[in-house]
């Protein structure tokens, strides 16, 4: 099973970043996707947090909504939303936040709430949800996009979420707790903010992609690691695991 | 806080009520002007007919708040509220989801205060988008916050407080535009922390699994904010799948006694497209659905047309 598409090797890139975790607080959309196979492939025991209020759910397909019956129904706990954002999210309990956005800037910084002038809109978009607190408080978050010029952007039209802020620093100026983006995986290559700037660097090429092609579909002059890898192609346990995963097959 | 609306006559009695019987609870309440003790008379909830329990309780002009964190969701009292053609509201949720769009699209809403706004899994909420982007069909007014500052809004509500404390919105444009978030600094270690406005909203409107003829309400699964809402609240509707002689405990329910709530109505797949955990799963094909229907002014209109039919 050598073929595979851009969508299921940035699925498969981001399940294995939760490798060795135990916590991962899950946005929906492609987030889910990966964290739930991460479960079924490189770490069974990650327990999987939904803003829903549902601790260690352990879907056996793959859900549409962050609170669909099966997340409560095979979770260790389910409580209630005061109690996920205040007692679990909030101190800083979980290992990992993962989240999509609608825009990201090369600081890490996201967009989900509109496009154009806050008021008067060109594009509303659907807004925060529980991405800032996720941002903020988890001790790291990885962002899952696809790579698209539109996505990656120069500048967001308005600061949904924190990444570094405006660099290096300022996420410590504002007495958050989390280290903050440690990842930004796409379908094109993984980048990782540099020590010194926080600047999101490409240290990751997927195979068969083209250097020219990712700078072409990023919004700003793309920096590039003095020692970029190629992603590690998807194995045939992954790509079986992924394909029963969004065909909705029920997995024990 | 929602102050400042005319009450109705029940309303009134049931305030004779609870001083003449809770007198000494009452007086220990924090006075700050929520209306908090509609819910504290010795009286039970009343059993109606949806009619008669949107009619009574949800006014042109209220703050409402739908809640249901996408299990539980009230899409039938609010789909009631549409079809009495009630106007000028301040709609409150969490996931304005289908059920706000749709009222959002039928121009019962002044105002929207919320802090997700999609079609779960599907996309976006078009109705929302219009009203938003277009002014369609009428203007709309919104207060935007997260999840975490929502929930805590709720909190302060239910608990007589003026409002949360918590790390949130830091370095976000989120606080630029919204008047309800602040900060407040620690008399304790000096740390300055964000805070948000309580939510008091005049009417809350849930659906919940089973209510006795009490009008005690237990609902079980993903519980969201709706206790907090219902406490938060002046007034209460509660929805429920079954009304039962005797409500059995249940490990991990929440429990609203029967004097926390206003009224009760009986309305079997009240939540539908949304669930009711132990009844009926998500119809994740309607959520589908819902975005080709919503996505234009005229099927929309068609869908609003059989509904008010």
């Amino acid at each position: 099973m050598s073929e595979w598409n851009a969508d299921e090797i940035m699925t498969v890139t981001a399940a294995r970043s939760l490798a060795g975790r135990t916590s991962c607080f899950v946005g929906i959309g492609l987030p889910s996707t990966a964290a739930n196979l991460a479960r079924r492939t490189c770490n069974p025991d990650l327990a999987l947090i939904y803003e829903s209020g549902t601790i260690g759910a352990k879907p056996t397909r793959l859900p549409l909504s962050i609170g669909d019956g099966e997340l409560g129904e095979t979770a260790d706990a389910v409580v209630s939303v005061p109690e996920i954002f205040n007692y679990w999210l909030q101190p800083g309990r979980v290992d990992v936040g993962f989240l999509g956005a609608a825009q990201v800037d090369r600081l890490g910084n996201i967009n989900t709430t509109v496009i154009g002038d806050y008021r008067t809109p060109s594009v509303r978009l659907p807004g925060a949800g529980g991405a800032p607190e996720i941002a903020a408080s988890c001790r790291e978050t990885i962002v899952i996009v696809r790579h698209r010029p539109r996505i990656l952007v120069d500048r967001l039209a308005f600061v949904t979420s924190l990444g570094f802020g405006a660099g290096p620093g300022h996420r410590a100026d504002l007495g958050l707790r989390g280290r903050g983006p440690i990842r930004l995986i796409t379908d094109l290559g993984v980048l990782e903010p540099d020590p010194e700037t926080c600047e999101l660097t490409l240290v990751s090429i997927h195979p068969g992609v083209a250097l020219d092609d990712v700078r072409a579909a990023t919004g700003w002059p793309l920096a590039v690691h003095a020692d970029l890898a190629v992603t590690a192609p998807p194995t045939t346990a992954e790509l079986t695991a992924l394909r029963s995963l969004t065909k909705g097959d029920r997995v024990a | 806080m929602y102050t400042g609306k005319p009450r109705t006559a029940r309303y009134q009695k049931s305030m004779l009520v609870i001083i003449d019987v809770h007198c000494v609870r009452f007086l220990g309440w924090p006075l700050n002007g929520c209306s908090h003790s509609a819910q504290t008379g010795s009286r039970m909830a009343e059993l109606v007919s949806l009619a008669e329990g949107v009619a009574e309780l949800v006014h042109d002009g209220d703050a409402v708040a739908l809640e249901g964190f996408t299990h539980l969701i009230p899409v039938a009292a609010g789909q009631e509220i549409i079809r009495q053609r009630r106007r000028d509201l301040t709609l409150i949720r969490m996931t304005p989801d289908i059920v706000y769009d749709q009222l959002i699209g039928a121009g019962c809403a002044a105002r929207l205060v919320f802090s997700w706004g999609g079609n779960p899994g599907v996309g976006s909420l078009h109705r929302f988008r219009d009203a938003v982007e277009n002014a369609w069909p009428r203007p709309i007014e919104i207060e935007e916050h997260s999840h975490a500052g929502m929930a805590n809004r709720y909190v302060a509500g239910a608990s007589g407080l003026p409002f949360a404390v918590l790390r949130g919105y830091v370095g976000t444009d989120i606080a630029r535009h919204t008047t309800t978030v602040g900060t407040v600094t620690c008399p304790f270690t000096g740390e300055v922390l964000t805070a948000v406005a309580a939510l008091n909203p005049d009417v809350a409107v849930i659906h919940a699994q089973r209510a006795d003829r009490r009008g005690n309400v237990q609902m079980w699964g993903i519980t969201g904010v709706q206790k907090e809402a219902v406490l938060a609240a002046a007034r209460s509707l509660v929805t429920v799948e079954e009304i039962v002689d005797d409500l059995d405990p249940r490990p991990d329910a929440v429990v609203l006694p029967g004097w926390v709530v206003t009224a009760v109505a009986h309305v079997p797949r009240g939540a539908h497209p949304s669930y009711a955990q132990g009844y009926y799963d998500r119809d994740n094909d309607y959520y589908q659905s819902w975005d080709p229907i919503s996505r234009d002014r005229e099927s929309f209109a068609r869908w609003l047309d059989e509904v008010t039919a």
